[in-house]
């Protein structure tokens, strides 16, 4: 069997033919007949550029095949066809990146949840690959601060600003950033990704620009690169990425959010959409949020003004003098009764995000407190995961 | 070095054209631009002018950027002069002189047939925002209310770049006929605007609808032909503003396609099978298909008409000129000449509705009215689907192109919507049946409701599929600063 392939389609029943897209493509590989604008998938190099002309968000299609629909099919159609069943691969057949080598550390970020990722329903529809390593954007550093006390973790925030370029990202999406230079095979650098930490519509509300939450890596190309840019310095981006571990776009949507150290970017950005979007009467939204101290836990001031109301916090630190070790599970095991019943909510919600090393210690929790309310957790989880309330991305 | 691609804010007028460069043509534009301001102001009530409006606005003209989405006061939206990027040794696509190099300058011996057509065209785009400018009031949704804008502001940048070539390459009479563009007022007695059907008011939002879908289409059309000019810089303005004009369709096409959508649930959700129950679908507040057949018969031909002539001296002249060609010329396979070819074209022979072959040079506005009716077929062919999927034994036709005419071989004459001749009584009979009447008109005016609330709409129209940018469905696509 071939191994599977994307494809990019156009959605018939929202398509209104204006041929702007096949005017746009550079090599030709969109047409039409009376019925429908199709793509050749013989031809299409998915270089995007018929992405941000469409007026109407029909060209923004894609599903995974064995075999491509030819353009006879297409010009049948009335209606996109579902994306088919094609196995739990997800670097196979999952939409995370339509670059391979994304695909597979997206992937491979994914695999703690125990299954193929699944997009929370009510999600609004992530645009992904936009911007690739042979065509990135451009952006530029608005500003670089330093968010931890600990001389030790050295993490920061990074604000970039794609000035004119369309970059439209949704919470819990990745950029990949191009470290300057090259391999020693001569070779340009792949790319690095890194979650975004702010909300849709800006790090700033209606300002076409976007934040990073970098932990500077002893030896590590590329986030002591970013970690070193000074504002005005210019970053090559790709992406973004990711079009599972999204957030509902529900007001009545339940969030908990279970996080160590750089994790919490996605974190941030969910806590920042609500706060935005609904306002102080949202609430449902509960964190765990693990670090060695007060002193490297990034955003620590911040998250201090965030009003109980939109989001319960629970900040607990492993290296405290005079203190026993907390990690994130210990503290869910405390809070049993709180986690056990927005696990019995339909509406709920998990995400996981942080350092590999997490994910057994949650699981383990996790674990108990739905066996404590008579829920196989196995069961439980993939029911979750399939309806996309349960997301991990761990690195 | 001049940078053709992104736009340069160095004029107070956005533009890649090296405005700041070219003294002559940014004094002229700058001595236009306050009446231009003045013009829009007025029009457009106050309320709406000092609202924020999530608009599109082009940053440049290559794919990635000419889509940027941000609030944005409309007066303060920039208004641009954008074109296309030059295609290096482009030819003379048709005519006479295909195949030498485009001309850069307005060849001397066609100036007054280009400027005819840029004039013409230009006084059609503040023309529609002149008979849309009440709208809002009544918008069914923030999110149509936005699309109505969206709309309003391209018109309005594309009547820039028609009056951009007119002072750059007209000279004096160039400027006066661009203050002409200004002068003109739609509906007005002493000066109206050039063409008929844009000097007739859009007075309710399917109205606009079906004006985006059929009248924006004639302009598409156009915009078309005039991409395939010789003359480069006409060319390339036209093929920028054609990405503008797909967003005009895309109103039009799912507006009237939310409509039926709308009627076609209402009437199930109330166990209605007949779409000719008219008084009982009209009192649950939204429109019946036969009224939308009504709507569709009147917009489709009165858009007919814009076409002109199906026999034609001046098209064939300004085709043999290289001034403009036909609908997708660049993809055609004949010589681009035409000197032996024939085309069918419809008359009236011995009172019979017959087609005949001439030649095909003189028949070129027919041949891009047809290009017109296949590509308005296919939305119509697109409703359909909507009311077959909901079970309603109903389906919406183009009527015949002999029917309702005012301009060509069928002017005036007795002709029913298949294209039959008809007695005077029998028209009379038929009549309440094919076109809107007046009690039609003040039924949908009846629904005109103002919808404000960020992701609710009127009752008569369904919500999009898809919003614009992708953006959920209680965006507030506009932020009202109410008076």
């Amino acid at each position: 069997m071939n191994k599977p392939v994307k494809q990019h389609l156009i959605d018939p029943e929202i398509c209104i033919r204006c041929y702007t897209c096949e005017m746009t493509c550079p090599i030709e590989a969109i047409t039409h007949d009376d019925m429908n604008v199709v793509v050749d998938a013989e031809k299409c190099n998915f270089c995007m550029d018929c992405i941000p002309v469409c007026p109407t968000g029909s060209i923004d299609e894609w599903r995974v095949v064995n075999t491509p629909y030819s353009l006879e099919e297409q010009f049948e159609w009335t209606e996109l066809p579902e994306q088919e069943d094609l196995g739990q691969s997800e670097a196979e057949t999952g939409l995370e990146a339509i670059d391979e080598a994304m695909a597979a550390l997206l992937a491979e970020a994914h695999a703690g949840a125990g299954g193929k990722a699944v997009a929370p329903r009510s999600a609004a529809k992530p645009s992904v690959n936009l911007y690739t390593l042979g065509k990135p954007a451009v952006a530029k550093v608005q500003g670089n601060y330093r968010l931890t006390d600990d001389p030790d973790h050295d993490v920061r925030h990074i604000i970039l600003d794609l000035g004119g370029q369309p970059f439209p990202v949704l919470e819990g999406q990745s950029v990949g950033i191009i470290p300057p230079g090259e391999d020693e095979s001569g070779k340009p650098h792949l790319p690095r990704l890194y979650s975004i930490s702010s909300p849709r519509d800006g790090e700033r509300p209606n300002y076409n620009n976007i934040s990073l939450t970098v932990k500077r890596e002893q030896g590590g190309l590329c986030s002591n690169y970013v970690c070193d840019l000074e504002k005005g310095d210019e970053v090559q981006l790709t992406g973004p990425f990711g079009a599972t571990f999204l957030m509902p776009d529900d007001a009545d949507a339940r969030l908990l959010m279970v996080c160590t150290g750089t994790g919490s970017a996605p974190m941030r950005a969910f806590t920042m959409r609500r706060q935005r979007a609904v306002g102080g009467k949202s609430g449902g939204m509960l964190m765990f949020f693990g670090a060695r101290n007060p002193e490297s836990l990034p955003y620590f001031g911040p998250l201090k003004k965030v009003p109980e109301a939109l989001l319960k916090q629970h900040l607990v630190y492993s290296r405290v003098d005079g203190q026993p070790k907390e990690y994130v599970q210990d503290r869910m095991m405390a809070e049993e009764e709180a986690v056990a019943e927005m696990l019995t909510d339909p509406n709920t919600h998990i995400y996981i995000c942080g350092l590999k090393g997490m994910e057994e210690g949650v699981e383990h929790a996790l674990t108990n407190i739905a066996e404590s309310i008579g829920q196989p957790w196995a069961a439980l989880r993939d029911v979750m995961r399939s309806e996309g309330r349960y997301h991990v991305e761990t690195y | 070095m001049l940078d053709l691609i992104n736009v340069s804010y160095d004029t107070q007028i956005p533009n890649n054209v090296g405005l700041s460069s070219d003294k002559k043509v940014l004094k002229a534009l700058e001595k236009w631009h306050p009446g231009y301001i003045d013009w829009w102001n007025k029009l457009i009530p106050q309320n709406f002018q000092e609202s924020l409006v999530y608009l599109r606005t082009a940053v440049s003209v290559d794919p990635k950027g000419w889509a940027k989405f941000d609030y944005v006061k409309m007066p303060e939206y920039r208004w641009g002069v954008l074109l296309a990027p030059q295609v290096e040794d482009r030819r003379i696509p048709c005519g006479e002189h295909a195949g030498e190099p485009a001309w850069q300058e307005v060849p001397g011996e066609y100036r007054n047939m280009l400027k005819r057509l840029i004039v013409i065209q230009g006084d059609t785009e503040p023309a529609s925002v002149e008979q849309q400018r009440l709208l809002a009031l009544t918008a069914p949704s923030l999110y149509d209310m936005r699309n109505l804008f969206q709309v309003n502001v391209e018109e309005g940048r594309h009547l820039w770049a028609m009056v951009y070539l007119l002072h750059k390459y007209f000279g004096r009479d160039g400027r006066e006929e661009a203050d002409d563009l200004l002068r003109r007022q739609s509906g007005s007695e002493e000066a109206p605007r050039m063409l008929g059907a844009f000097n007739e008011e859009t007075p309710d939002w399917l109205s606009f609808f079906m004006f985006t879908y059929f009248t924006d289409r004639d302009g598409k059309m156009q915009l078309e032909s005039l991409a395939q000019s010789g003359f480069d810089p006409l060319s390339r303005t036209c093929r920028f503003m054609l990405t503008e004009e797909a967003h005009h369709m895309f109103v039009g096409e799912t507006g009237v396609g939310r409509t039926i959508q709308r009627t076609c649930e209402v009437m199930k959700e109330n166990g209605i099978e007949d779409p000719y129950e008219i008084d009982r679908i009209r009192a649950l507040g939204v429109i019946d298909l036969p009224l939308i057949q009504k709507k569709l018969n009147l917009h489709y031909t009165l858009s007919l008409d814009l076409f002109g002539q199906e026999v034609s001296t001046n098209a064939a002249n300004a085709f043999n000129a290289g001034i403009k060609g036909r609908y997708q010329e660049h993809r055609l396979t004949d010589d681009h000449k035409l000197t032996g070819d024939t085309y069918k074209v419809w008359d009236i022979v011995d009172g019979k509705i017959v087609q005949h072959e001439v030649p095909a040079l003189t028949a070129i506005n027919m041949r891009l009215r047809d290009d017109y009716t296949r590509d308005a077929a296919g939305g119509v062919g697109r409703w359909n689907k909507i009311i077959e999927k909901s079970g309603i034994d109903f389906e919406l036709k183009l009527p015949h192109e002999a029917f309702n005419r005012k301009i060509g071989v069928f002017a005036d004459k007795l002709i029913d919507p298949e294209g039959n001749f008809v007695s005077g009584a029998e028209y009379d009979a038929g009549e309440p049946n094919w076109l809107p009447s007046h009690a039609d008109g003040d039924f949908i005016q009846s629904l005109m409701k103002p919808e404000y609330e960020p992701g609710k709409y009127a009752r008569w129209i369904a919500p999009p599929k898809v919003g614009i940018d992708n953006k959920p469905g209680d965006f507030e696509y506009v932020k009202l600063a109410m008076a």
